[in-house]
């Protein structure tokens, strides 16, 4: 998008399917590295599946094929020799609809880190300390860190799953609607939260809320039915649309 | 008009939600008052000698330990066997298999649930029991083992589709969760889902060991019948149901065995019960967690 910025991951070309059904055409984007980048569009235009793609969540839905290369910093991530155990720890994820584990607070943040091989009961303390902070969550559950997570408030659980996807110090974060399920004020702590992250990791956003992509992002990408639109720096797309298409999604004319 | 149809919708369904307690109830009551004069002739500690020999010349011996121990030995045995098979093998189903594999297996597993007992025991009789006493070395291929061996076979089916239930019950949302950290597959299976599931896999395991208990034909058939206290899975042995069945029919109404028999029973029903206390304790404990 943007020329004196470092590009951290790239998409060229991508055509996604869902079997015979093509849900993205030909998409082309750079996302600056330590920065938002929000994906915006009406529901259905691929806005989740082009995020997927990052973290080859989509490899887990069978009889899915994409043509075009995804990269992180150069490197094709769908490449033969990619390790996705690896990658997926280099590009963490937010889901929708907040999904902690079953189980205790503590144990929700320090599995990722002890899949990878950590077992270091200090070390595993000390990353729970940071990644509770680092979505701050720290004060709020200090005390109870050995209760079970399902006992937190929607929003809690919610920057519960991020500091689960910051414990195993990913680079990139990919969010996925990450506060549509949540109240106006927890909405707002997440989002003063990506301002927080946006200083170390290359966030992407996919968000429904208007206000929201103009808020928190640096850059914007608008899709429709698979296609993308329009991308470019936020103030831009949101005052400046060059397409007709962005400028009566962005002004709520249709969604 | 609204609140009596209102009133009589909730009799019956408080009547259907309450007719097993009332059925617990009935039972016990039905058990304890044919098995209740024993208490005093001849006597409650008549009960826990450490032979069964209710028919004799000289003094009848009703001690019911031998049969308590051959129902824990086969049953436990039973357990420990069908567990690994029952849950594995639901693991595999839910979360391993092909489609094409699963369609094949589903059918097996429903066929392996419907056989009736008697038929296992025919083949455990015939085919099983003559493999464990070659296998072993042993003088006789009756033992407690081979009852266990049929029990696992009864009880598999059933642990392995509930425990398959639960596991496919999980959410989908825990096992994105878990691949997008970057968990493989073992990992999340062992890790996340299993752990998530094991209530309804505890659940599985517990209506499995209810069946094992409850077991009658089978156990009759091929567990040797020997009634005597032992924890050696080699041996013969004879459970509280088989005891029952096989001594129902030729026992004088009301005479001292009758009444021990029913002894039988009640005991079995409150280790049933136990276990269910047991059981639940468990799921506490997991919950949540
Ligand atoms: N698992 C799937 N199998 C088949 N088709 C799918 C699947 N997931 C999504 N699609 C289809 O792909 C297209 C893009 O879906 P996607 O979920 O990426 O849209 P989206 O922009 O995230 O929508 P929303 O805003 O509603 O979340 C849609 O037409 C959808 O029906
Ligand atoms: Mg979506």
């Amino acid at each position: 998008m943007v020329n004196n910025v470092k590009t951290k991951l790239a998409s060229e070309h991508v055509d996604f399917f869902y079997g015979s059904n093509q849900a993205l055409f030909d998409i082309q984007m750079k996302i600056p590295e330590n920065s938002v980048t929000a994906l915006i569009g009406p529901s259905g235009c691929g806005k989740s599946t082009f995020l997927r793609m990052f973290n080859r969540m989509n490899d887990i839905i069978p009889g899915t094929h994409h043509t075009g290369r995804i990269l992180f910093e150069d490197d094709d991530i769908y490449s033969a020799n990619t390790d996705v155990v690896k990658l997926r720890q280099q590009v963490g994820m937010v889901f929708q609809k907040s999904n902690p584990f079953p189980k205790s607070i503590f144990d929700n943040i320090t599995y990722g880190p002890n899949i990878h091989g950590l077992k270091n009961k200090k070390k595993l303390e000390e990353i729970v300390e940071k990644s509770l902070k680092g979505a701050a969550l720290w004060d709020e559950v200090k005390d109870r860190l050995h209760e079970s997570a399902m006992g937190l408030s929607g929003g809690q659980q919610q920057r519960l799953c991020i500091a689960r996807a910051l414990a195993v110090e990913p680079q990139v974060l990919l969010m996925d609607e990450p506060a549509s399920a949540l109240d106006p004020k927890s909405t707002a702590h997440i989002e003063e939260l990506i301002g927080e992250l946006r200083e170390k990791y290359t966030i992407m956003i996919v968000t429904h809320n208007m206000q929201q992509a103009a808020r928190v992002s640096d850059y914007t990408a608008f899709f429709y039915e698979g296609n993308l639109i329009e991308q470019g720096e936020t103030t831009q797309i949101f005052m400046n649309p060059h397409e007709q298409k962005t400028e009566d999604y962005v002004t709520g004319r249709f969604g | 008009m609204n609140s009596w149809r209102d009133k009589l919708i909730y009799i019956i369904l408080v009547g259907s939600a309450s007719t097993s307690i009332l059925i617990v109830v009935l039972i016990f009551v039905f058990l304890g008052k044919e098995a209740f004069s024993f208490i005093w002739d001849p006597g409650f500690s008549e009960l826990w000698h450490t032979k069964w020999i209710p028919v004799s010349f000289k003094k009848e011996i009703f001690g019911i330990l031998p049969l308590m121990t051959g129902t824990l030995l086969v049953t436990a045995l039973a357990t420990l066997l069908m567990i690994p098979f029952g849950v594995l093998g639901a693991i595999y189903v839910a979360e391993l298999a092909s489609d094409s594999e699963r369609q094949i297996l589903k059918p097996f597993i429903e066929i392996l649930a419907g056989v009736p007992s008697v038929v296992i025991g025919f083949f455990g009789l015939v085919v099983l029991s003559p493999i464990i006493k070659h296998l072993f070395g042993l003088n006789t291929g009756l033992t407690a083992l081979t009852g266990a061996i049929l029990l696992a076979f009864m009880a598999i089916p059933t642990v392995l589709t509930v425990s398959e239930d639960a596991i496919q019950s999980v959410p989908r949302a825990f096992r994105e969760a878990s691949l997008a950290l970057g968990a493989n597959q073992l990992q999340t299976i062992f890790r996340i889902i299993v752990p998530a599931a094991l209530p309804g896999i505890i659940a599985a395991i517990m209506l499995g060991v209810g069946r094992v208990i409850g077991e009658t034909m089978a156990v009759l058939m091929v567990t040797g019948n020997a009634a005597k206290i032992t924890l050696n899975p080699f041996d013969s042995v004879r459970t509280m149901t088989a005891t029952i069945a096989a001594e129902m029919g030729e026992v004088a109404f009301g005479s001292h065995h009758y009444q021990a028999l029913f002894w039988i029973g009640i005991f079995l029903l409150i280790m049933t019960f136990l276990l269910n206390l047991m059981a639940q304790r468990v799921l506490r404990k997991y919950q949540m967690r």
